[in-house]
């Protein structure tokens, strides 16, 4: 989403009040709806029927909880953000928005989401939320992000607890289901991450965030893509081998897998270019991946 | 740079109407949540 500023001002003015558009620019709608979308599956996949309105308001807390730590993470990184070419436009470093604004919203998000879940569905999913939200924030944000190149693989934990707060919200209870669902999702990050990574390694490069690519080499980070890709294929086929899933997310699984396997292979054969198009068909087939994994164990719950 | 008075009303404007609309949802929504509960409790 592009920012709101109006053209008759500054880009580095800092404003006494942000346009609407700017705060929901900070809740990074396009990367929270696969965060919604797999906390969705596996509400879906869990053996309890959730009431709706109990399961669209936990979806709706999933999203606002995501929305949060998004924020706070443009809050606490819009140094980095006024680095890089791909991020310049977010509302902070752009000077649409100031600092205190958005932690202020950030906290404020995410309290709000954390509460409503608790109230309207039970404090164990709530506790979840609350934990990937800190997570998010604290562990991969300002701990890990600009010390280690490590950072995407420790900090993906935190993308991988929406199964788990789905599955908590429709049960109150955790399964290995969810646990596997949650190990799918934490494996498939750094594939997805460092395939991002490849192809915009100048800009972490410039702003001195110590991403695979920039640290080990493009060589080495495309190795590593395929030994994780290896995994996640192996993590998804696991709720097949323990009859936690049906024909239709077995076949789902199989036949998105592979291509999972191909494109990080190509990705390893290669070597750097200009356009970096196998990273991008990569980075493009990994949101594919994930969204038709997920999507199987929902068609295949409802056929249940 | 300050931004123009009419650039700060249009946004003051835009923010309370907005908010109006998400206070009425959550109003609908925790009526809904507090109706599906009684349904379950039952």
């Amino acid at each position: 989403m592009t920012g709101a500023a109006s053209p008759t001002l500054s880009a580095g003015s800092a404003l006494p009040l942000a346009d609407w558009r700017d705060l929901v620019a900070l809740t990074k709608p396009r990367v929270m709806s696969l965060v919604v979308f797999t906390a969705f599956a596996a509400m879906i996949a869990a053996p309890a029927p959730v009431h709706p309105v109990l399961g669209f308001t936990a979806v709706l807390c999933v999203a606002l909880g995501a929305g949060a730590a998004a924020a706070l993470n443009m809050w606490w990184e819009s140094d980095l953000d006024a680095l890089m070419a791909r991020t310049r436009n977010r509302p902070i470093p752009a000077g649409r928005m100031s600092r205190e604004a958005a932690l202020h919203f950030g906290v404020g998000l995410g309290a709000f989401s954390v509460l409503l879940m608790g109230l309207a569905t039970n404090w164990l999913a709530a506790a979840i939320l609350a934990a990937s939200i800190l997570f998010y924030v604290l562990v991969y944000t300002i701990w890990l992000k600009r010390r280690t190149p490590q950072n995407i693989v420790i900090g993906g934990a935190a993308g991988a607890f929406p199964p788990l707060i789905g599955w908590a919200a429709a049960t109150g209870d955790i399964a290995t289901l969810p646990i596997l669902l949650f190990l799918i999702v934490f494996l498939w990050t750094p594939p997805h991450f460092w395939s991002l990574a490849l192809f915009v390694r100048g800009d972490y490069a410039a702003a001195g965030v110590p991403m695979l690519p920039v640290v080990a080499g493009e060589r080495t980070t495309r190795i590593h893509i395929m030994a994780y890709a290896v995994a996640t294929v192996a993590a998804s086929l696991a709720p097949v081998a323990l009859g936690l899933a049906g024909p239709v997310y077995a076949v789902a699984a199989i036949a998105l897998g592979v291509p999972f396997l191909v494109f990080p292979a190509r990705v390893l054969g290669g070597q750097s270019n200009e356009t970096m198009a196998r990273e991008k068909r990569l980075f493009a087939y990994s949101i594919l991946y994930l969204f038709g994994l997920f999507g199987a164990l929902i068609a295949d719950a409802l056929l249940r | 740079m300050i931004p123009a008075e009419p650039e700060i009303r249009r946004r003051q404007q835009s923010r309370v109407r907005i908010m109006g609309v998400i206070l009425a949802a959550f109003a609908i929504l925790v009526f809904a949540i507090t109706i599906a509960k009684m349904g379950i409790n039952r």
